[in-house]
């Protein structure tokens, strides 16, 4: 019996937590789940619920061995082939494959703000990463999945599948995902040729963002939150492409696909509440800000660094203090600016300490039924769970957005109602449909699945 | 659920026509909840009558409300009803067993029988009902059980002592579970008001610090977003009884009231 929570740290619940080793067990695992049912967890990195299940059992799926037999260490658990065909055990995480690719020669074809997720999670979530406006999302990159269903059998799926559209980006209640295959793409360095770009305020980084994001591979906005007046919405873009060899530092040239990134330092487990306050917030973003200069400026950086930066402090979610965090992340289409413009003033206007606030133009989303990426834009804030008023204000956001015809993502959230949920994923009864067929007995549930009434 | 901000989805009350029950409930469906059971004696009287009994009330903010029977002195029927709420809502977020009966002491001086059968419902009518809640909650994995003691059994008065004495019972019981439920997932609230000036105390003079239904109901919201698990209202009743259980016996005892 483990008290779990999601990354946020908030609202925790008492589940069983099981440590399947094969497909086989997970299987009898699943047979025996009881009337509380069953969820598969990775690494636990989504910030809210979606990897709980209050009263009944969780699979912690990181021991889970590929289909082809155990290995006596976990690079056992992936398969490479010449074209860069990746299929991966759904325990294995995104930081143990770039450790095994990148040396290769091969990157993961999208990756999210840490490198600390599993693939089945990844898959799971569907996730995105900052090349999302021209790679889409992690689903779109998959061959295949192998799947673990209410009724014991491992069955593989293809996209030409229901299940696998229901799958991907369906928050694991489905059912287990233990394998995936997907395409990584090639790479010539472990580094990063990167642009960064201070903007004034929110049109000119909507602005830039949208005239010059096809031209990179990757990109991103960090947003200064605390900025007020003529200054809002003012940020520091960053535009990211791999770099080739000639590209780097002259040290970095003899071996330029080494990659061994760990963490610098770790958030001691007994971090109070309030280091991340008004002071220390306002310090960061002006020396993030200070730090950019006001023309492009071109810099070569490690993967590490540029795709994840908080992987460098480990346990960075107790710097919240004990009453964690929430994330609060919405897309809204192109063409509601509006949306996301009043979304800013408001926060802006509020003070609302956001430690990270990161603005993304998104591209064209999966088919997958939940998942969330649609063509428009993205914010997402980290929001201390003690702010007063915030809770009422983040559901008036939700009313904006559902009426903007935007949507929150699943694998960050942790407080929207199921209402909001059922406006806004237009996909959802068919999602429905599909999964009773899959699990009609409704095995396989979570906290998440049970707040917004998914199943 | 309870999401990471401490709103819920569903509520039980038992006792539904408490008002600090429906002041807490009524917070509660503000703030996002909404499924709730009213449990009350005679339920199908004067729940709804299309206007401002009860549930119209949570039904305009948008509740679903159910209305169960329950009779807080037949202990014997309480598991069945907790079954009865789940069944209807699925998962209790929140129960808030809100019953009592205040006699005065006068009263039950001159009649033993009544005092033994308001004890029986403020003391084993809350440890039966408590007792089903938990079990529910600790299966479930999550979940507040909110306990409405008072300071009156913080230090028991001559004044109310048969009342009082409940109270004490129910506030170590009320801990007792609290610790027994540690780590379960679920978790106790222990409220202790001091006078609370409403229908139950009519005609009574309030006692100082006394505080409305409304106070009392806004900080067991309060508490259930933090990890509070005990409330004075106001707070700073904490303080007084950390004196007044110190006065010695002979000053206590001359206490008017």
């Amino acid at each position: 019996m483990t008290l779990l929570t999601g990354w946020g740290r908030t609202a925790p619940t008492r589940a069983t937590v099981a440590r399947p080793r094969t497909a086989e067990e997970a299987a009898e695992l699943v047979a025996k789940a009881g009337r509380r049912g069953v969820v598969a967890r990775g690494l636990g990195r989504a910030y809210g619920d979606a990897a709980q299940n209050a009263g009944g059992l969780v699979l912690d799926c990181t021991a889970l061995e590929p289909s082809w037999g155990p290995g006596p260490w976990r690079l056992d658990s992936w398969r490479l082939d010449s074209g860069g065909l990746v299929t991966a055990s759904a325990g294995v995480s995104l930081h143990d494959l770039m450790t095994a690719l990148v040396p290769r020669g091969w990157f993961v074809p999208v990756t999210p703000g840490t490198r600390y997720v599993t693939v089945g999670g990844a898959v799971a979530a569907d996730v995105h990463g900052k090349n999302h406006h021209v790679d889409s999302s992690f689903g779109a990159h998959l061959r295949s999945l192998r799947l673990l269903t209410a009724d014991g059998s491992v069955r593989t799926l293809e996209p030409g599948d229901d299940l696998f559209w229901a799958t991907v980006g369906g928050m694991g209640l489905t059912g287990v995902i233990v394998e995936a295959t997907f395409q990584c793409v090639p790479v010539e360095s472990a580094w990063m040729r990167v642009d960064v770009e201070r903007t004034r305020d929110l049109d000119q980084t909507l602005e830039t963002m949208a005239a010059t994001d096809d031209g990179h591979r990757y990109t991103v906005a960090w947003i200064d939150l605390l900025a007020r007046g003529g200054r809002m919405g003012r940020g520091v873009l960053t535009r990211g492409d791999h770099a080739a060899p000639g590209d780097l530092p002259a040290r970095a040239r003899g071996n330029p696909l080494a990659f061994a990134p760990r963490p610098l330092l770790s958030a001691p487990p007994w971090a109070p509440g309030g280091l991340l306050n008004r002071a220390t917030v306002r310090a960061f973003n002006a020396a993030w800000y200070g730090k950019a200069s006001a023309g492009p400026r071109r810099v070569v950086q490690g993967i590490a660094p540029f795709f994840h930066p908080l992987d460098g402090v480990g346990g960075w979610n107790r710097m919240y203090g004990p009453r964690g965090f929430v994330q609060y992340q919405f897309v809204v289409p192109l063409g509601a600016e509006d949306t996301l413009r009043r979304v800013v003033e408001r926060l802006s206007g509020a003070g609302v300490l956001s430690f990270l606030t990161v603005l993304k133009r998104f591209g064209a989303g999966t088919p997958g039924m939940l998942s969330f990426p649609m063509p428009g834009w993205t914010l997402a804030l980290d929001i201390p769970a003690g702010q007063s008023g915030l809770a009422a204000m983040l559901t008036e956001f939700d009313g904006w957005v559902a009426a903007a015809g935007g949507r929150l993502y699943l694998a960050k959230d942790s407080r929207m109602s199921a209402a909001t949920m059922a406006a806004t994923y237009p996909r959802l009864e068919k999602w429905r449909e599909i999964r009773r067929r899959a699990d009609p007995d409704g095995v396989f549930v979570s906290d998440l699945a049970r707040r917004l009434r998914l199943c | 659920m309870r999401n990471a901000l401490g709103s819920v989805d569903t509520v039980l009350l038992l006792g539904g026509r408490s008002e600090i029950g429906l002041a807490i409930v009524e917070r509660l469906v503000r703030r996002g909840a909404r499924r709730v059971v009213l449990a009350a004696r005679d339920a199908s009287a004067s729940m709804k009558d299309g206007g401002t009994a009860p549930v119209d009330d949570l039904e305009r903010l948008g509740a679903e409300v159910h209305v169960l029977e329950f009779d807080a002195a037949r202990p014997e029927t309480h598991a069945a009803l907790i079954e009865e709420a789940a069944a209807r809502v699925g998962d209790l977020d929140v129960v808030i067993p809100a019953f009592g009966v205040l006699g005065s002491q006068a009263v039950y001086d001159a009649d033993p029988v009544a005092a033994a059968r308001d004890v029986a419902v403020n003391f084993g009518g809350h440890v039966s009902i408590g007792l089903a809640a938990a079990r529910r909650l600790r299966e479930q994995g999550h979940g507040t059980l909110v306990v409405l003691s008072s300071v009156a059994g913080v230090r028991v008065r001559k004044a109310n002592f048969v009342y009082g004495s409940a109270k004490a019972g129910l506030d170590g019981f009320a801990q007792g579970l609290a610790d027994a439920l540690h780590g379960s997932g679920a978790r106790v609230v222990v409220v202790r008001p001091g006078f609370v000036i409403g229908r139950m105390t009519r005609g009574m003079t309030p006692a100082p610090m006394s505080v409305t239904a409304a106070e009392v109901a806004d900080a067991v919201v309060e508490a259930l977003d933090t990890r509070k698990g005990t409330v004075w209202v106001p707070a700073r009743l904490r303080l007084a009884f950390a004196v007044m259980r110190l006065l010695p016996r002979p000053v206590w005892r001359r206490l008017p009231r």
